[in-house]
């Protein structure tokens, strides 16, 4: 109070003062003269704060997120769901349609209709040709290896080996179907390494216009979780009752295997980040409060009770946690997204219903760290401690 | 003096040495732990990616199409060439052979199943189910219960799947498929609801009175289909050693711009570069040597994305890895802060006696090397341990540590404990021996 020089210092006028001040308890003042006086201390254990409260929400973040990451990855090996016509016949017109629909609510869904057909070749030779949507189709199946995709009419898409048989110097040929004939020009080269390799590739449009057979199989792409899928599959049935749907046991199967070991590993390594972390506020948090024994004699010196000095430092502990948990977990979210960027090069959406995990996390640990040296002092005199034993 | 001062330092204060020593511990096991397991995970990923199925497929060379739509096959039984079975366990003598899982021989035929009027054509495949071979001095198993892990047989095996080994040995005893040498069936099971027959019914197949084992899932073609044992399908079709195609499951590193190269027009020392490393393309290139008048080529739904999603995880735990090292480094750094930084008294002691500043930090830096050295030792058994247990319980298999990391994590170890104590040690050093023997902090 003796900073203001020059005033009478009257017992009122000291009242008046004091009444006429921002009031501030004694608790609250103490808490900040404590972070303020020792500047760089506060400032360590808040960092150590911040960092854990930071990694720790970027894993939990990471572990939530990367499952979904890691689904949208697993649909570039295709099909995940395929409905065929019962005993090879043709789906019902509007089955594209209904698969569209039945996809609404969230679930990402790409359908792409097939339709087969056995042509022969000028010198009688049988052939398979597929009728489809290409723009559909190339984001289907990012594995096919095309040299070109046609976009012009009658040009068609032709599996390697298949163009060895119908037009080895890519030369314009002519294919037969139930004494319709139909030339067709060369638009590019498809290698897969499967059975597409044997086939010719037709727009749809100009498929049926030649055969007149219409789609007998979709295959879908369905993005999300196994439950989700299952639900969708089960819905197609219902909506397709003539048809046959089916999951596709090898990918789904197989994606599911190795996203339950990835989600394993990764929430392993997590909770080690995580404790790590938390030991790491730990090791700062009790520094920082064993080395302030002596506010803590003091306090004792002068008559605070037990409780007082137990709550002065809880609550600076859990003040602590609170902003760093705070801090921590926004620059946290900064660092998924960086990873999201640099790995998937597609941003992690932040969760904010990670928020409350870090944060009762953050205080707890700043909790027990502050608690833990204050149990071990209060066997020790004050009187001790100011002697400075 | 210097030892016995080092040393009554540890004798006397073995509470603090301790609280650091266990922070030091904790944090290299799981740095240990976290460089094992990110270092081992591309090899445990890629294994797990092969339940995608094959991922070559060798057929041969002067092949005719396939003309088969919906699983129906048109392409007339004995037209076009066959490789020879006789040639298969050759593909354990490639050089990248210890990567190769496994391989399955297909022989589809046509047959007439039934009799007089209710008689009609399907598709019998001849395979391996878990055929025992040899090679030279190899002795091992393949087929389709390692290279198409999705099928299932009703009744006989549970799930199917294989147990996580990947070794059908380690299956029950109660999961059997049909014997190799036997004239045992497998009846897709849209071709069984079709038919009404259940296992251990009789199917008449091309004249033959042939036993159903059991009801085979597939959820592709195979559902149609019938599936028999190799020399079954080769005695229907008349020609034994015949295989039509065959599919290969190799363990496989991701492609990029290299494996893609044309080997003919490879210097030599590339092209041997090329050829010892395991890309599909050099396994692909390898078969065709070894298997006669084939062509080997790789799967492309499988093995284009595999390399995708292996990069996609490698390069998730390796930033895991970092943060890991990170959170570690941090905990060590502060642990040892902290011990430095309740011992300002003494400093002020061993100052007021006239010691220099750089004595002073020598003996700290000695105690926070032994500090390092054997918190870095306990940590770098315990991380083993982790890394061991991790690997056990979610890949079901071995997660060895180089013992080559022992000196590298030591020395990780040491530097960060130095680093996390220079500060501590030069606030130390520089603070007034008066201010801390009055215990004025």
């Amino acid at each position: 109070m003796s900073a203001i020089p020059g005033t009478l210092h009257t017992p009122k006028q000291v009242a008046d003062r004091r009444a006429q001040a921002p009031h501030t308890s004694m608790f609250t003042r103490m808490l900040l003269r404590a972070a303020v006086l020792r500047r760089r201390r506060a400032a360590a254990a808040l960092l150590a704060m911040v960092v854990a409260a930071a990694v720790a929400t970027a894993m939990m973040n990471l572990y939530v997120d990367v499952q979904a990451k890691l689904r949208t990855e697993f649909r570039n090996y295709g099909a995940n769901v395929v409905i065929v016509g019962k005993d090879g016949k043709s789906l019902p017109a509007d089955a594209l349609t209904k698969v569209e629909s039945a996809a609404g609510a969230g679930a990402k869904v790409l359908a792409v209709p097939f339709s087969y057909a056995v042509a022969r070749t000028k010198d009688g030779r049988s052939v398979v040709v597929v009728g489809t949507d290409f723009t559909r189709a190339r984001q289907l199946n990012h594995w096919w290896k095309v040299s070109r995709w046609p976009d012009g009419p009658n040009e068609a898409l032709i599996g390697v080996r298949a163009a060895n048989v119908v037009s080895p110097n890519r030369q314009p040929f002519e294919l037969t179907f139930q004494g319709k004939t139909i030339e067709l020009t060369t638009a590019g080269m498809l290698q897969t390494g499967a059975g597409e390799d044997s086939r010719i590739y037709l727009d749809q449009s100009e498929f049926q216009n030649w055969t007149g057979v219409a789609p007998s199989t979709i295959e879908i792409a369905a993005t999300g979780t196994a439950a989700e899928v299952e639900s969708f599959v089960r819905q197609l049935a219902q909506l397709l009752p003539s048809a046959d749907t089916r999951p596709v046991r090898q990918i789904m199967e197989a994606e599911a295997n190795v996203l339950t070991k990835t989600r394993a590993t990764l929430y392993a390594s997590a909770t080690l980040v995580v404790l790590t972390s938390a030991l790491c506020v730990l090791a700062t948090l009790m520094g920082w409060v064993f080395d302030r024994r002596r506010d803590f004699a003091i306090m004792k010196a002068v008559g605070a009770s037990e409780r007082l000095v137990n709550g002065f430092f809880a609550a600076e502990a859990a003040a602590m946690g609170a902003v760093g948990a705070i801090l921590g977990f926004f620059i946290g979210i900064g660092v998924a997204v960086w990873i999201g960027r640099a790995n998937f090069h597609a941003p992690v959406v932040p969760r904010f219903s990670v928020f409350p995990y870090v944060f009762a996390g953050s205080v707890a640990v700043a909790f027990i760290s502050a608690i833990l040296p204050v149990t071990m002092l209060r066997r020790i005199q004050p009187a001790m401690i100011l002697r400075g034993e | 003096m210097f030892p016995r001062i080092v040393y009554e330092s540890f004798r006397h204060q073995a509470r603090r040495k301790l609280l650091a020593g266990i922070a030091i511990t904790l944090g290299v096991a799981v740095a240990t732990a976290m460089i094992a397991v990110a270092t081992d995970i591309g090899d445990k990923i890629n294994r797990e990616l092969r339940s995608y199925g094959a991922n070559l497929v060798v057929t041969p060379q002067e092949d005719t199409l396939d003309v088969e739509v919906g699983g129906v096959n048109l392409k007339p039984p004995s037209d076009g060439a066959f490789l020879n079975e006789a040639d298969l366990p050759k593909i354990r003598g490639t050089f990248w052979h210890n990567n190769i899982v496994g391989f399955s021989p297909m022989l589809p035929v046509t047959v007439k199943i039934g009799n007089g009027s209710g008689a009609k054509d399907v598709t019998l495949v001849g395979t391996y189910f878990n055929k025992p071979l040899h090679f030279g001095k190899q002795d091992f198993t393949t087929g389709v219960r390692i290279t198409h892990p999705w099928w299932k047989v009703e009744g006989s095996c549970g799930d199917g799947a294989l147990p996580r080994s990947g070794r059908v040995e380690d299956s029950p005893a109660a999961c059997s498929w049909p014997n190799d040498g036997s004239r045992d069936i497998l009846v897709g099971e849209r071709l069984a609801a079709k038919l009404a027959k259940k296992p251990g019914d009789t199917l008449e197949v091309a004249g033959r009175q042939l036993t159903i084992f059991g009801i085979l899932s597939t959820g592709t073609a195979e559902d149609d289909e019938i599936v028999a044992p190799l020399a079954l399908a080769q005695q229907i079709l008349g020609k034994p050693g015949a295989v039509r195609r065959v599919y290969v499951s190799a363990l496989t590193k991701p492609q990029d711009a290299f494996a893609t190269q044309d080997p003919n027009t490879m210097t030599p020392e590339v092209r041997d570069r090329w050829y010892c490393s395991p890309y599909v393309q050099s396994i692909a290139f390898q078969l065709q040597e070894v298997i006669p008048h084939s062509h080997a080529e790789q799967i492309r739904q499988v093995a284009q994305n595999e390399g995708t999603v292996l990069s996609r995880i490698k390069g998730l735990m390796l930033l895991v890895t970092l943060a890991a090292l990170f959170a570690s480094a941090l905990a060590v750094s502060a642990a040892m802060a902290t011990a430095i930084f309740e011992r300002r008294v003494e400093v002020g002691l061993m100052k007021a006696l006239g010691a220099g500043s750089l004595a002073v930090s020598a003996i700290f830096f000695a105690e926070a090397l032994l500090l390092a050295l054997a918190g870095g030792i306990a940590g770098f058994s315990a991380g083993a341990l982790l890394a061991r247990q991790i690997g056990h319980s979610i890949f079901n298999s071995q997660i060895s540590i180089e013992p080559v990391l022992l000196p590298v994590i030591l020395a990780i170890a040491v530097f960060v404990t130095f680093a996390g104590s220079a500060t501590a040690i030069r606030r130390a050093v520089k603070f007034d021996p008066v201010f801390a023997l009055r215990g004025e902090g």
